[in-house]
């Protein structure tokens, strides 16, 4: 999501933090870290968390000294909710979030389809919360102010960035004035205009909609059901499409088409943008805390990893917000890369695993470009033709199940699905939900002392062989921990066997990110330690 | 191997052609435009194979040419 953002009301600071100087600004030859992130949004503090949660001290640099409010991310899925909780933060998310599952499209005042985005239980985070992106960000730099190994300086401003061999030398302004740094490994999440793209001259290419979007966010006590929903042709917006979506503290986030014509300034006017809204509310009582005017972009750069510099984050691709694929898919960039760096940095993998982040989350780029692209041109036909079919779609869409598949006001986000010489092949059929390259299900478990755990919550960060008991226990190779079913933990409801396909003797090994790499009937410790070493040297 | 079928497969093509003219008869240009959109949507996933569907659309794009 790209365009500037509007003047009023205004972007506020919601938290605010200082600036200190660091020691590093007094050394009088530039400091060398092993890691520093540019950008302390969710995807820089996601990727500082997890590093140094994996035992890589993390400089961490921010421009600003706030975090701000504004038209940012509010859908966080349940993927990167699973990655939050494995960081600290889930529970502490959705304790504060709306939780949701169910979507509902209409065409005009008629509802014409529906959607339930979870329909199965035993699973420990939803589908999906609504929760303000500052809320998230404020969460986050809380936990890393928690761990060791974190060094977050606000106010600090990379200026200048020099590509070394092995090393990145970056030029930092502070209100102290200017410093140099180095690093080993340099991440820029430094967001959709990032200025470490910037700086290196990449290209940033890509598709532009013409169509303009209002984007409110609105206080109002209003006793609506807590789901997404999507009006195509609206009575109260004729010809455009809104969506309607609740945030925590009585806050909505309305979404208003406006066409390619729509005049920025006059549209962004609080007298026109609340004649709007109460076109859409009604009679009900609201007050306005944000507004903005957009259009979308869905792009991406060609390459994420430029030598010792990575880029995660809307700073590698940006996407359109139908779908909720920028800030999750952020997220769960910076969980990619941050294991595969701290084994890089460990000496337990080469540096080729960093081209893997680039195989994985340039498939997962594509993955949410294209379901973007093709949500957009639904919601915002180009043309009066492309419009034609779009209305044919919806008009059958109430009478013709096929038709109400195509309808698409978003295909919201869900893991991808890696394609990776990562995973081993299966040599036998596996069915249930489980899947190769993706991260495995979570299930309702029964521990030692009788408790009922999510079988997530039990996954230690680092490689996970997880054995169906059959016999004796097996040993494990090295640098791997086993759990077995039927031992460890016990699959009471059965939902372990369903979800993995589970016999006696099967035998799942998990990368750190959660993500299934291999599976077998039985344990074979040799297999197990071919699959790890094909996973640390792809 | 194409796989969309060009031959002949009404056995009265010209009943088939005059429902189709029917279903348009009366109507606006507009209104046209959107039935036709509807037929080709409803057709389209009865015949629920994208080879076909992309050949098809091919070869009405050639079709149109002059």
């Amino acid at each position: 999501m790209v365009s500037k953002p509007s003047a009023a009301p205004g972007r506020k600071a919601v938290y605010r933090y200082g600036y200190r100087r660091s020691r590093d600004q007094d050394a009088r030859a530039a400091v060398r870290h092993p890691v520093i992130v540019v950008g302390a949004g969710p995807v820089g503090l996601t990727a500082a968390i997890d590093l140094a949660l994996r035992g890589v001290p993390v400089v961490l640099l921010d421009d600003a000294d706030r975090i701000g409010e504004g038209s940012r991310g509010i859908c966080w899925s349940k993927r990167t909710l699973e990655i939050f909780d494995r960081l600290g933060v889930g529970e502490r998310l959705v304790a504060q979030g709306v939780t949701w599952k169910l979507g509902k499209v209409f065409l005009g005042g008629e509802q014409v389809y529906s959607f339930d985005l979870l329909p199965e239980d035993g699973h420990k985070m939803p589908a999906f919360i609504n929760l303000q992106q500052y809320a998230v960000e404020k969460e986050l730099v809380e936990r890393a102010g928690e761990i060791d190994g974190i060094d977050l300086r606000w106010k600090n401003k990379v200026t200048a960035v020099e590509r070394r061999n092995d090393a990145v030398r970056l030029t930092v302004e502070t209100p102290d004035g200017a410093y140099t740094l180095d690093a080993d490994w340099l991440i820029a999440a430094d967001g959709a205009r990032s200025s470490i793209r910037a700086l290196l001259g990449l290209d940033f290419s890509g598709v532009t909609f013409e169509d303009k979007f209002l984007i409110a966010d609105i206080r109002m006590a209003a006793d609506l059901p807590t789901e997404r929903r999507f009006w195509f042709d609206p009575p109260f917006h004729f010809g455009q499409s809104a969506l309607m979506h609740r945030q925590p503290s009585n806050v909505w986030r309305i979404d208003l088409q406006l066409g390619r014509d729509a005049d920025a300034q006059e549209e962004q006017r609080p007298e026109n943008v609340i004649a709007r809204l109460k076109r859409m509310l009604g009679e009900r009582e609201f007050s306005l805390e944000w507004v903005s005017l957009y259009r979308f972009n869905c792009c991406r750069l060609e390459r994420f990893v430029h030598g010792r510099i990575v880029f995660a984050g809307d700073s590698a691709h940006q996407v359109s917000p139908f779908g909720a694929r920028g800030a999750n898919s952020g997220v769960q960039d910076a969980e990619n890369l941050s294991w595969k760096l701290a084994a890089v940095l460990n000496g337990e993998a080469g540096e080729g695993l960093i081209e893997n982040y680039e195989t994985e989350r340039a498939q997962a780029a594509d993955e949410n470009i294209a379901h973007s692209t093709r949500s957009t041109d639904f919601i915002a036909p180009r043309s009066a033709a492309e419009r034609r079919l779009r209305n044919a779609v919806l008009h059958l869409a109430p009478q013709a199940e096929f038709a109400r598949r195509m309808v698409n006001s978003g295909r919201l986000s869900v893991a991808s699905v890696y394609d990776t010489p990562l995973s081993t092949p299966d040599e036998a059929a596996f069915k249930g939900s489980a899947k190769l390259g993706a991260p495995v299900p979570d299930a309702v478990m029964r521990t030692r002392a009788g408790e009922n755990k999510f079988l997530l919550e039990q996954l230690s960060g680092g490689f996970e062989l997880i054995h169906v008991k059959n016999g004796a226990r097996p040993d494990a190779p090295e640098g791997i921990k086993l759990t077995t079913i039927g031992e460890d933990l016990h699959d009471a409801e059965g939902m372990f066997m369903q979800r993995f396909d589970a016999t006696p003797g099967a035998t799942y090994l998990l990368r750190p990110d959660q993500h299934l790499a291999a599976r077998w009937r039985n344990f074979d410790a040799a297999k197990v330690s071919a699959a790890r070493a094909r996973i640390l040297a792809p | 191997m194409p796989k969309l079928i060009t031959a002949s497969q009404f056995p009265q093509p010209d009943a088939a052609y005059v429902a189709l003219v029917e279903a348009r008869r009366g109507l606006s240009e507009a209104e046209a435009a959107d039935l036709d959109t509807r037929l080709v949507l409803i057709l389209a996933n009865h015949i629920g194979d994208a080879d076909v569907l992309n050949e098809a659309i091919a070869l009405a794009k050639t079709a149109g040419r002059k």
